[in-house]
């Protein structure tokens, strides 16, 4: 019991984090029609400028702002130095040239830190358990995760639906030349919208980094699931993304917790324990493949693209 | 008119005659490690014209296409590790087990077009990726080690390494010429059409799924091909050929090279592969130079090398 739901939480806290970065990656192909394959990149980044900062500064929330703005800064140069240059292209071109950019991150990276992995220490206050139910405890810091990336859920859905900005993100996307034509500075607005897909994305990495270890090249098995959740969720809905990364979150999750356990029932304990690792791994994949059967479109398609 | 003599011929002829007489230099100035390379670029540009043949001619942005050089080069390795060396029984397993894949995941993917099939294969291939580390049986991540390699009739020796680029540079050129015939049949054509314009295709009563999907397959199958020419000269076949930066690779081979080209994926995989070289001697960190490099080549050179002979040709002509 207790274990069910500490995977359920994990679950959600997981599908959350992997919502970040979806929706980062969703709201820039919705509006600007651009695949950033780099959005990964920015993940990590996100991670390493969490756990430099926070060293330097010795404050975690203090390291992990400084992350923040850094990414947004970072993202907002690539865009107007590289990706305004692919808007309007052929898909395969913002797939060659942000694959290219993640060469190019993944290198600076590794010239800049090096090759080992960096840890990102937890301060105290968020490294405790805390008791949720009688008799179950759950990770402090989890917690956290799951309440900011519930905030930050909330923060875009009142930024796209019920602001000025977000009344132009999204004529912007229906028709960029109108939104133009009407006297807005496009121009600026998608360096503002890819700023914030990569704020985003960093925000993810840099909330990762305490579970997992700071590393060159983390950012591309995250970007993968980060494709599967929006090729379910319908490419350029962020309610879509939102659901997809839950499912996700908690198949991914409760399949590698329990899954071993189920198989083992059905086969031998051996033939469980190989087949177990390569077959867990299977489910999303799984899922979407379900998915695709049904709604080719994804869940949500907004059905302009 | 095309003109009969230009850059571009030039270029092809001189590539043609070249690539067989490597090994004769490289047993004249000692130099190995040449004909590794020249091996390791003749097996890729072998996959990247398979990739060309959905990628180029069908418009299939398939960014899954190393999952079958990992799937070829495990029926190899499995194989080779359960006892079984015989590369009559190896390669026509690695081809049906790279089909089988395509037909799987092609009849999934096809479903879908644009960005989502680009999503679609590569998250695909990933399963596969993980799939294959999970297995520990084969090595799981690190990889599983071959300790002999195919065998085939008696004079054919895969170990004997000039013997074994000629046999790869054969198959190189039998699986261009068949790609080549291959898009210039009705059936390429259909192909070809569907890529431009699809709903006339299926207007004028082409069930260009099936078209499609057959291509896919053929694609899927020559890859397999050389994953099991991959794996022989490695010795070794691990999860990481079949990692998604690996599908990226060989994008980047057939667009550098330039799409639709039949040697186009020639051009590419040399120019990648020696770049790496050349890019690796000068400094460790040459991933630094080669992203922007990428980047560079999409904003500015859109035909790819092919294309870039050709307007060469053009003026001079």
């Amino acid at each position: 019991m207790t274990l069910l739901v500490e995977q359920c939480l994990n679950g959600l806290q997981f599908g959350l984090l992997l919502f970040l970065l979806a929706a980062g990656l969703t709201l820039v192909f919705g509006i600007m029609d651009l695949v950033n394959l780099a959005h990964g990149s920015l993940y990590m980044l996100g991670a390493y400028f969490a756990a430099t900062f926070a060293a330097w500064t010795g404050s975690f929330v203090l390291g992990a702002l400084l992350a923040l703005g850094a990414t947004l800064l970072v993202g907002m140069a690539v865009e107007v130095v590289a990706m305004r240059r692919l808007y309007g292209r052929d898909h395969l071109d913002h797939v060659l040239g942000t694959f290219g950019l993640i060469l190019f991150f993944d290198e600076a990276v590794r010239l800049l830190w090096g090759p080992e992995g960096l840890s990102l220490p937890l301060p105290p206050w968020l490294n405790t358990a805390v008791q949720i139910l009688p008799g179950i405890y759950y990770s402090s810091y989890r917690l956290a995760i799951i309440v900011v990336t519930l905030a930050v859920a909330a923060f875009l859905y009142v930024l796209v639906m019920r602001t000025r900005i977000g009344m132009l993100i999204r004529a912007g996307a229906s028709n960029r030349e109108m939104v133009g034509a009407l006297g807005v500075n496009i121009k600026l607005l998608y360096t503002l919208i890819f700023g914030l897909g990569a704020a985003l994305a960093g925000l993810a990495g840099l909330m990762q980094a305490p579970i997992l270890t700071v590393q060159i090249g983390m950012g591309e098995n995250i970007l993968i699931l980060a494709f599967v959740i929006t090729v379910i969720g319908g490419i350029g809905s962020i309610r879509g993304a939102l659901v997809a990364a839950l499912f996700v979150g908690f198949i991914d999750t409760l399949g590698r917790a329990f899954f071993p356990d189920l198989l083992r029932m059905a086969l031998s304990t051996a033939a469980a324990s190989t087949a177990a690792p390569a077959l867990s791994s299977m489910l999303i994949y799984l899922l979407m493949a379900v998915v695709l059967v049904f709604k080719p479109e994804g869940l949500f398609s907004t059905g302009n693209k | 008119m095309t003109p009969a003599w230009n850059v571009r011929t030039a270029t092809v002829v001189l590539l043609l005659t070249a690539l067989p007489l490597v090994p004769v230099y490289t047993r004249l100035a000692h130099d190995p490690f040449l004909l590794t390379l020249f091996t390791r670029i003749v097996i890729m540009a072998l996959a990247a014209v398979s990739l060309n043949l959905i990628l180029g001619y069908g418009g299939m942005m398939s960014f899954g296409h190393a999952a079958y050089l990992g799937i070829g080069g495990y029926a190899v390795g499995m194989l080779a590790h359960e006892g079984i060396y015989s590369g009559l029984v190896q390669w026509p397993l690695a081809l049906a087990a790279s089909a089988l894949f395509a037909l799987v995941i092609g009849a999934l993917s096809l479903r879908t077009r644009g960005v989502y099939f680009i999503m679609i294969t590569l998250a695909f291939a990933q399963m596969a990726y993980y799939v294959v580390a999970g297995i520990a049986r084969y090595g799981g991540d690190d990889g599983l080690t071959i300790y002999k390699r195919s065998q085939f009739f008696s004079p054919l020796d895969l170990s004997n390494k000039i013997q074994f680029y000629y046999l790869c540079l054969v198959l190189l050129y039998g699986v261009t010429y068949l790609v080549w015939r291959l898009v210039n049949s009705r059936f390429g054509m259909v192909v070809r059409g569907a890529r431009s314009n699809e709903i006339r295709m299926r207007a004028l009563g082409f069930p260009t799924y099936r078209y499609k999907l057959v291509c896919f397959v053929i694609a899927g199958t020559l890859c397999g091909l050389a994953g099991a020419l991959l794996a022989n000269h490695n010795d070794f076949i691990s999860p990481a050929t079949m990692y998604w930066t690996r599908s990226g690779d060989l994008i980047v081979m057939v667009v550098l090279g330039g799409m639709a080209s039949p040697l186009g994926p020639w051009f590419g995989a040399l120019v990648l592969l020696v770049l790496e070289e050349a890019l690796s001697s000068i400094t460790e960190y040459w991933q630094i130079i080669l992203g922007p490099l990428l980047l560079l080549i999409v904003l500015f050179a859109r035909g790819g090398i092919d294309g870039l002979l050709r307007t060469i040709g053009g003026k001079r002509a």
